[in-house]
């Protein structure tokens, strides 16, 4: 795209982002309308502490005596000033909670994400440039494998080899507790933890994107383009690098920003394989105490992500493909 | 003159399965330098094979089975694969037919040609020899033209940034593959004008692959003349153009639209169809951003008369589908009458238009995509009839008619579409249109997709039941000569307005609009009148 | 009909995957005969270890075979799966065809909810709902029929929009048939080839969804499934592993023969793709 069409493109993509996370927040809300009974005790959470203050508080902060629209109102007012609502059981805000989560999860999902790019289009391409070829087979059935296995059991099954049998790697937690260590050894000692639940969270989408990039790079090896390139003298490396890959990475851009939501939704379950202290692990939590108010900060939360998550990757599409214009 | 390029004996196998062995068959051609070679055949006669062949640009499955190709005194065919990548941009360039798709869609327009001379190593050049090279094809501000992407430019412009790659590095030999096949016929007189003019300033030899024996006529200094793999008949332009021998060739050419007006005593002005201010304008753009309007089709008047037909010609985006499309409201325009029989269809709605239908009805121009591949051509046929009430015996005795009518046996009546060529499916849509036993017929572009030997016969046999029914019809394209041999009136559109109408023989004979005298300026070969040949078997 | 099942068969994983399909139905319906009685119930000595005790695949904590859970989950995953596709295909086919035909504003506003289903993460929105509703057999086939509607909305509309302007619509346009007939007879048929890959993908993702969501303990309590054993094996995976791995297996291969099959269906009704996927070598 010009850069002088950039401002009014990235207003547009902004009032985009802005309707939708609303509708996140309207959609929250009819949610907690449309389950059977009192909307109060459903938040209170059904087992347990139910205790008639709480409940008068509840009604009081979401105006449950009001008409639906000024409770909706009232909802909108509190969201919109990021109050999510209190935790009884956890005794905090939940903004408070996620916010401490957040780093974590961010941490987990974003190396997961690019350790899935980096390798995924990497094996994708290799297949597409020998296609037919045994090296495209093993690569088609290693994709298809991780395509077909649950997530959550690639983590259990990780734990078992490198945790439990060959005990390379700890199989919970963030960090080591209860030792002192240096900022590079802390870093480290990070790193460790991080690597199975990445590699859990990203093997799936290494598959996807494997798959994705094979597809396309053979799709855009079949255009005129192509013919047109080889026509000139250009080397076969450098045609496909310049001109297929370039193009054929168009599509893998946008499936990113699709499959974004994927990822955070499959970061609760590896979270919840290896105690990993994020947002997921949170949801767990929450949902294990039926803390509904919790589980829908965490849904907002992760909404919120993604749309975020898709605002850069309109922009990094916009950057590269030209014919991006203000719609 | 020196010899430029031999190619002796070729053959190159095709896949197992396909309909023949092979695709190109013992071919033997030669090319000097400063010469223009035309290939011409249909589709699927290896043309395209050939030139791809000597460029050294056959796809894996078709291998060369034998044959010499020397050029400039080397053996290609026994070059490595980098020998051959060295010498194609630098000593042999090619051109393809489709523009919209041979330009690589995110590099601008400037580094795509210096990509060409880069990757042979007149990189530090590129600065200086880029705009010479866009002006060099007739584009105009070559500096911004070299900035920008190829989707902000049109087919034309696409195509000569194309030709100016082509020759970044002064090639010996230039092989064309329907190089304005795609292209409106102004600019393609335009582009075969412009190369012709730097193949005789550079002394080029150049292979030049095409169906149409119009731009054959154009360009051409020789002739090799394919059929199924095989070339049939080889000589100078004269000689093959105006004295053809083999019996393929004289088929070919007698099928060529010979351009000549029909002499036919000028209809009694009654009345069909009437378009009175009809007015189209779309709107693109979104919810945001400025909306840009255009204007389809305006000041588009025109009368049917009983018995005649109206030729609708004009290039492509003039509005001429836009306008017909308009009579059978599969377009809905906001303004206007639309008078059939004195009746104003435009605001009928959908059930008040239901007694129409049987009276209008429609040909379309893609015979692969006119029909739905999941019904049998039987059931295409009667459907419509018995929608409107028609009893299933009587819709099935009228579509076996109707098929003797248009030439293809009874059993036609139980295949599947994709079991028929596209002549004979272009047929199928004429007897599904006359089974519902219109008075008005509307056929857009009906002969556009077919070779020129088939096109024929579909001319022949719409004239002869427009003939036999006493049809009205409109008939839209964009190729002059068709229109001047099957329509008694001709109304030219541009830019969505009529810009003048006629009879047939004063619009061609004398006319009056200059877009129209361009338009005449523009046919390819208007130089050159097809032989009038004796039937030979 | 014979090119199709010879196109099918040609893709050797698709045979493959249509077996192990087979093989997978078969358990399911044969699984009263096969392990009478409740899964629920003890069948031996607790932690088991497979082949002891006359149990293939061991015994869980309470004593439970897992064999008989496996085999009794089989039927509740292919239960969810199926029926959560259908419902997501009746959705995202309705929306999709009103879009793709209809245009214009209809068009806008549906994309517009697609796009915004698409966007909300809908593992987590799929654990709200059935969450909120608690966790039944019902509510668990609508949260995933509710998360996994839309890209059968988009292929539809895409297919619908395409068809819709090409010549034999017009043609029936012209000859006056009505939308009903349109949309039926002459649309549809021509957009069900990839609506019919796209829904074997949806069944081996529904019931990815299913054991993902009863593995955090959002399984309908009265019936025994995948996602549960696993999950009921995570804690203690020092001792039994078997009690994670055999479940975890039986996902992986029902899952990766649905994808098969796909490929299979996609090579069969689209011959020119297929060989063109497999390069021109």
């Amino acid at each position: 795209m010009e850069l002088s069409r950039f401002p009014a493109y990235l207003a547009g993509r902004l009032v985009k982002a802005a309707v939708v996370v609303l509708a996140i927040v309207v959609c929250n809300f009819f949610l907690i309308h449309a389950a059977p009974g009192d909307p109060a005790s459903i938040i209170a959470g059904q087992s347990g502490s139910a205790d008639a203050r709480f409940l008068e508080q509840l009604r009081a902060q979401f105006g449950l005596d009001q008409p639906l629209y000024m409770q909706l109102w009232l909802y909108l007012k509190g969201v919109l000033t990021l109050d999510l609502g209190f935790s009884h059981r956890q005794q905090a805000s939940v903004a408070a909670l996620l916010w401490d989560r957040l780093p974590a999860t961010l941490l987990l999902t974003g190396a997961a994400f690019l350790f899935a790019i980096a390798i995924g289009v990497t094996m994708g391409a290799l297949a597409a440039r020998r296609v037919g070829t045994w090296s495209d087979s093993v690569i088609t059935v290693l994709a298809l494998t991780f395509y077909a296995t649950p997530l959550f059991w690639v983590g259990l099954m990780l734990v078992l080899l490198f945790s439990v049998t060959l005990e390379w790697l700890p199989s919970f937690g963030m960090m080591s507790v209860g030792v002192e260590l240096s900022r590079i050894g802390r870093v480290l000692d990070i790193g460790k933890h991080l690597l199975l639940p990445a590699l859990t969270l990203g093997l799936f989408y290494v598959a996807v994107y494997a798959r994705l990039t094979r597809a396309t790079m053979l799709e855009v090896a079949d255009q005129d383009f192509v013919k047109t390139a080889r026509a000139k003298g250009v080397p076969e490396g450098r045609i496909l690098r310049r001109h297929v890959l370039r193009n054929a990475m168009l599509p893998v851009i946008t499936f990113a920003g699709i499959q974004a939501g994927q990822l955070i939704g499959g970061s609760i379950l590896v979270e919840t394989v290896f105690a990993w202290p994020g947002i997921g692990r949170l949801a767990f939590e929450a949902l294990l105490a039926r803390d509904y108010q919790v589980l829908m900060g965490v849904f907002f939360c992760t909404s919120v992500m993604v749309v975020l998550f898709n605002l850069i990757t309109d922009l990094l599409y916009a950057v590269v493909d030209p014919r991006v214009e203000v719609s | 003159m020196t010899r430029l390029l031999t190619v002796e004996n070729l053959s190159v196998a095709l896949p197992r399965g396909a309909d023949r062995p092979h695709a190109v068959e013992e071919v033997s051609l030669h090319l000097d330098a400063g010469e223009i070679l035309c290939v011409v055949g249909e589709s699927g006669s290896g043309k395209s094979i050939t030139a791809n062949t000597v460029m050294g640009l056959l796809p894996k499955g078709l291998p060369v089975t034998s044959g010499r190709i020397t050029f400039e005194g080397e053996d290609l065919l026994g070059l490595s694969a980098e020998a051959l990548r060295s010498r194609r941009g630098r000593r042999m360039a090619m051109v393809f037919q489709e523009p919209m798709t041979a330009l690589n869609p995110l590099m601008k327009v400037g580094d795509q040609i210096a990509e060409a001379l880069s990757v042979h190593g007149k990189g530090a050049e590129a600065r200086a020899r880029v705009p010479e090279l866009l002006a060099a094809v007739n584009l105009p501000d070559p500096a911004a033209i070299a900035r920008m992407h190829p989707f902000r430019l049109s087919g034309g412009q696409r195509q000569r940034v194309m030709i100016a790659m082509a020759l970044a590095l002064e090639p010996a030999l230039l092989i064309a593959d329907e190089p304005t096949t795609a292209l409106d016929v102004t600019t393609q007189a335009q582009i075969l004008r412009m190369m012709r003019e730097i193949q005789q300033r550079r002394g080029m030899g150049v292979m030049f692959i095409t169906h149409d024996f119009g731009v054959v006529a154009e360009i051409a200094d020789r002739v090799a003349v394919m059929q199924r793999g095989r070339i049939v008949e080889q000589g100078t332009a004269r000689e093959v153009l105006d004295a053809p021998q083999h019996p393929y060739t004289r088929a070919l050419i007698s099928a060529v639209p010979h351009g000549r007006t029909l002499d036919r005593a000028a209809a009694r002005p009654a009345p069909v169809l009437q378009m009175k201010g009809v007015t189209k304008t779309y709107q693109r753009g979104g919810w945001f951003g400025a909306r840009a309007v255009v204007r389809a089709v305006h000041d588009a008047d025109f009368t049917l008369n009983k018995g005649e037909t109206l030729g609708l010609v004009g290039e492509s985006g003039s509005g001429k589908s836009t306008l017909a499309r308009c009579v059978v409201r599969l377009v809905e325009p906001e303004q206007g009458e639309i008078l059939f029989h004195g009746n104003d269809l435009r605001p009928l709605s959908r059930q008040g238009w239901l007694p129409y239908r049987k009276r209008i009805q429609m040909v379309f121009q893609d015979p692969y995509a006119s029909l739905n591949p999941r019904r049998k051509v039987g059931d295409a046929i009667t459907e419509g009839p018995i929608t409107h009430g028609v009893g299933r015996d009587e819709a099935r005795q009228r579509a076996l008619e109707l098929l003797r009518l248009v030439k293809l046996e009874p059993s036609a009546m139980e295949r599947y579409p994709h079991e028929f060529s596209g002549g004979q499916r272009q047929r199928i849509g004429l007897a599904r249109a006359l089974a519902m036993q219109p008075e008005l017929l509307i056929a857009d572009e009906p002969v556009s997709a077919l070779d020129v030997s088939v096109q024929a016969q579909v001319l022949d046999l719409l004239a002869e039941i427009r003939q036999r029914l006493g049809l009205t019809m409109l008939f839209i394209t964009h190729d002059l000569r068709v229109a001047a041999q099957i329509c008694d009136r001709i109304a030219v559109m541009q830019r969505g307005a009529i810009v003048e109408l006629g009879p047939t023989a004063e619009v061609f004979g004398a006319p009056k609009h200059p877009y129209t005298r361009s338009l005449l300026d523009s046919i390819p070969g208007r130089g050159w009148t097809p032989p009038e040949l004796a039937e030979t078997a | 009909m014979g090119g199709f099942w010879r196109n099918f068969c040609r893709n050797r994983g698709a045979v493959v995957g249509l077996v192990i399909l087979l093989l997978v139905i078969a358990t399911a319906v044969a699984a009263p005969w096969l392990f009478p009685g409740s899964p629920w119930d003890m069948a031996g000595m607790p932690f088991a270890p497979p082949g002891e005790m006359g149990m293939w695949l061991g015994t869980d904590s309470l004593g439970r075979d897992v064999a008989a859970g496996i085999a009794h989950g089989a039927r509740v995953s292919l239960l969810v799966g199926a029926v959560s596709t259908v419902v997501a295909l009746v959705i995202g086919i309705g929306l999709g065809a009103t879009a793709g035909y209809l245009g214009g504003v209809a068009d806008d506003i549906v994309m517009r909810f697609t796009e915004f289903f698409q966007t909300i993460p809908s593992f987590v929105l799929a654990i709200l709902l059935v969450a909120i509703f608690t966790p039944t057999i019902g509510s668990i086939v609508f949260a995933i029929a509710v998360v996994s509607w839309p890209p059968v909305a988009r292929v539809v509309r895409a297919e619908f929009l395409s068809l819709r302007s090409r010549e034999f619509v017009q043609a029936s346009e012209v000859l006056g048939k009505s939308r009903l007939a349109i949309v039926f007879g002459d649309i549809l048929p021509n957009a069900l080839s990839p609506i019919v890959v796209l829904s074997s993908l949806m069944v081996a993702s529904a019931i990815l969804l299913e054991s993902a969501l009863s593995f955090l303990g959002l399984g309908d309590p009265n019936l025994m499934s995948w996602g549960f054993l696993i999950g009921s094996g995570r804690s203690v995976i020092r001792i039994a592993w078997w009690m994670s791995v055999f479940p975890g297996i039986a996902i992986f291969l029902t899952v990766l023969s649905l994808n098969l099959v796909g490929e299979g269906l996609s090579d069969a009704l689209n011959p020119r793709l297929a060989r063109n996927r497999e390069g021109k070598a």
